[in-house]
């Protein structure tokens, strides 16, 4: 017998089960730790959302400019008159310029009866809303409510609840009057702008990944700028919206404006553009984009890369039909979290340009435009409680449009790999 | 057996498709044997395929292999042995250039490839790779389809003729088709270890070169694999000029017609101790080594 196999080291059995046991209990330990850790998070996540969601419903008085069922002489609802006396109510009731303005939009004989009841009760009842309550409030304190009502709600005044996300809410545009605000123009902003975004930023920073990843050399230049670009990713976005101020709408307006391409017509002579915007975000994701890519790319084994070469493959074959094909997902998950994080932002997009109050859905590059975000920052900083709730409201929808636009590339990643894998 | 029978009914006026391990061992014993009978210099054979002549390679200041001189002949098995870190792949991977793959390594001395060297100026190393084709330890299918494995370097390096009898051949050839042939779209990656580095095999002689590398083909495999790609290299070498490297002594002795054996100096650089036929230098080692690292006695 050796020596090895007479002499024990490790204690009795006794030892040996207590070591076990007293692993077993740092093990349990952690284990809470890590379940605390996550539970703060979604409890944070779950206040965050209840909190949204509590300021897009609830309570709201509301009181009539003029009460509908003195307008005819019948005392009859709105909705029990004809189109006639519904014109003459109009027409007596609003200025000559904006029946003109109506009329000149679609003259007033030849709307539906639907269309003139909302005209009638948007330009002429033009209920106000003296007061708001949001969700929660709405549910647990009525009797405040009530008392509100009771005390300080003048005569006429009523009381309802009000969904303020709804479908007229999205398809609108913006409005001065927070019951008919909608998002319509943000929506269709920010999508013109992450798509500018995206087209930019993605074949450019996939492009340098692969430059950086594949062809160059470990030299110092290039170590430099390896760092550079990590570093860049952590600069704040309101130093990008300096920069894109500086050279976009600055330096290139001229081009962002869409001068030189003869766009004046419709467009903002400063070069604060949606092209503006959205190159600036895009400037501003590029190294993210860059460094995931680059990491997606480094994992690739490097026993791909040799069989491909292994068979007479070219540099550019090897990278082409293996190399991106094998990093793709990957690459997609970074730009993924890069294009969520542009589509958020707001600072950037502040000094850029994106104005606040605008009406018209964006047309081509060189218009003028509005985002969500800008659009929310705005809302909540106005007076009136009504636009608390509007912003509660544009929120949800941000969040929706965010998740549509990540569930959408998610799939497609996942298509991908799969049909890789599979 | 049913899928001998079908194989044999199907290609049944195939000749180069005489199938099955049986064959295949026989031959591989004639030809030793022959190997035994002939003259012990380095004469005979066909032509030279390939000459390595005062080689040394670096990987940054690491000198790792130090003067090496071999000739490797057309038509025939040479076999790399020796311990573990005395440059066998390095040596092998500089003949068709796949180190130049790694920053800072620099190789010095002639591979004469059919009298030209590769490290020459004029040399594209894509021709080189293409011409001699090159089978890795670790089997590294593409991540796509079995069928797509067998296509793609055909169809990069310009193949003209039926894709789907190319792929049936290959595979065929690398003794394969009966376990893929109903699921030829499947992604490789779904292949068993054995499977997939046959799949490399057929891949690599579907681009016809002249020259096929492996480096440890069978290091991973378990015995039934490894004989049926030894049965293949046998087949291969009536086509091809075959240079592998190999742990196993009884594979090296079973496959190859000549042997070169390696070992490091005290700077842990390679060199080459001895190489000749395979018989003349298991059986009859001019250098004590030699004998030493055969017999097990070290390395
Ligand atoms: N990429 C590399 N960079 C630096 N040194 C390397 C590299 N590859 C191999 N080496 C060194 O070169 C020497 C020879 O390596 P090589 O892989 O050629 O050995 P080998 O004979 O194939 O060994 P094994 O039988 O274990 O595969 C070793 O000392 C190894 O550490
Ligand atoms: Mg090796």
């Amino acid at each position: 017998m050796s020596e090895f196999a007479t002499t024990n080291h490790y204690g009795t059995e006794t030892d040996t089960r207590e070591n076990i046991s007293r692993r077993r209990t740092a093990g349990t330990i952690w284990r809470y730790v890590f379940y605390l850790s996550t539970s703060i998070a979604v409890m944070a996540l779950v206040i965050l959302i209840l909190n949204i969601i509590s300021g897009a419903f609830g309570y709201v008085a509301v009181k009539n400019t003029i009460e509908p069922e003195t307008l005819s002489e019948r005392g009859a609802p709105l909705t029990e008159l004809s189109s006639e006396e519904l014109i003459a109510i109009l027409e007596a009731n609003v200025s000559t310029g904006l029946l003109r303005r109506l009329n000149f939009e679609e003259p007033l004989a030849e709307r539906s009866l639907d269309d003139l009841v909302e005209l009638v009760r948007i330009r002429v009842v033009n209920p106000q809303i003296e007061e708001t309550w949001n969700l929660f409030p709405s549910i647990f304190n009525r009797r405040e409510i009530d008392e509100w009502m009771n005390t300080k709600a003048e005569p006429g005044t009523r009381l309802e609840f009000r969904v303020w996300l709804t479908a007229r809410f999205i398809v609108s545009p913006q409005n001065p009057d927070p019951q008919f605000a909608g998002v319509r123009t943000a929506i269709l902003g920010s999508l013109w702008m992450i798509l500018i975004t995206i087209v930019f930023a993605f074949p450019l920073g996939v492009g340098a990944a692969i430059y950086l990843e594949e062809y160059a050399r470990d030299t110092f230049v290039n170590r430099i700028i390896r760092v550079n670009i990590y570093n860049l990713s952590g600069v704040p976005s309101i130093i990008y919206g300096l920069l894109g101020l500086a050279f976009f709408v600055r330096i290139m307006g001229p081009i962002t404006s869409g001068a030189v391409f003869g766009a004046s017509a419709t467009t903002d002579p400063t070069g604060r553009t949606v092209l503006s915007a959205g190159l600036t975000l895009g400037l501003l994701i590029l190294p993210i984009i860059i460094i995931s890519s680059q990491e997606a790319i480094r994992a690739v084994p490097q026993s791909l890369r040799e069989s491909s070469y292994g068979l007479g493959g070219t540099k550019w074959q090897t990278i082409w039909h293996h190399v991106i094909p094998a990093s793709f997902d990957r690459i997609l998950t970074g730009a993924i979290l890069a294009v969520s994080r542009a589509t958020g932002d707001t600072a950037t997009l502040i000094l850029t340009g994106a104005a606040t109050v605008i009406f018209i859905d964006p047309r081509s590059l060189f218009t003028q435009f509005t985002a969500l975000p800008i659009q929310i920052y705005q809302w909540s900083a106005r007076p009136q409680g009504a636009f608390r709730n509007v912003a509660a409201a544009a929120i949800i929808v941000l969040l929706v449009l965010l998740l549509t636009m990540n569930a959408f590339a998610i799939i497609m990643r996942d298509r991908i790999r799969k049909r890789r894998l599979m | 057996m049913d899928s001998k029978t079908d194989t044999s009914e199907e290609f049944a006026g195939d000749s180069t498709e005489a199938g099955g391990s049986q064959d295949a061992l026989k031959r591989a014993m004639a030809a030793s044997t022959s190997a035994t009978a002939a003259a012990p210099e380095d004469t005979d054979g066909g032509p030279v395929a390939v000459e390595i002549a005062d080689l040394n390679f670096f990987y940054g200041d690491f000198h790792a292999v130090t003067d090496v001189s071999l000739r490797f002949r057309t038509n025939e098995v040479t076999a790399l042995i020796g311990p573990s870190g005395c440059g066998k792949s390095t040596v092998l991977r500089t003949i068709n250039r796949m180190n130049d793959l790694i920053p800072g390594t620099r190789a010095d001395g002639r591979v004469l490839f059919n009298g030209k060297n590769v490290y020459d100026d004029d040399v594209d190393p894509v021709e080189i790779r293409r011409r001699i084709g090159m089978v890795f330890q670790k089997p590294n299918p593409f991540p796509k389809s079995i069928y797509d494995n067998i296509t793609w370097g055909a169809r990069i390096n310009g193949y003209k003729g039926d894709y789907d009898e190319l792929v049936e051949n290959s595979l065929r050839r690398a003794a394969l088709w009966d376990e893929v042939k109903d699921k030829l779209r499947q992604n490789a990656l779904r292949l068993s270890g054995g499977q997939q580095q046959r799949l490399c095999i057929a891949r690599t002689i579907a681009v016809e070169p002249e020259i096929i590398l492996m480096d440890e083909p069978a290091s991973a495999l378990d015995p039934i694999s490894t004989s049926k790609i030894e049965d293949l290299i046998f087949e291969l070498k009536e086509r091809f000029t075959i240079i592998i490297v190999t742990h196993n002594m009884q594979q090296a002795g079973r496959i190859s017609d000549k042997t070169a054996f390696f070992m490091v100096n005290d700077k842990r650089s390679g060199y080459l101790v001895e190489w000749g036929k395979t018989r003349e230098l298991f059986f009859n080692p001019k250098d004590e080594r030699t004998e030493a690292y055969i017999s097990g006695r070290f390395g």
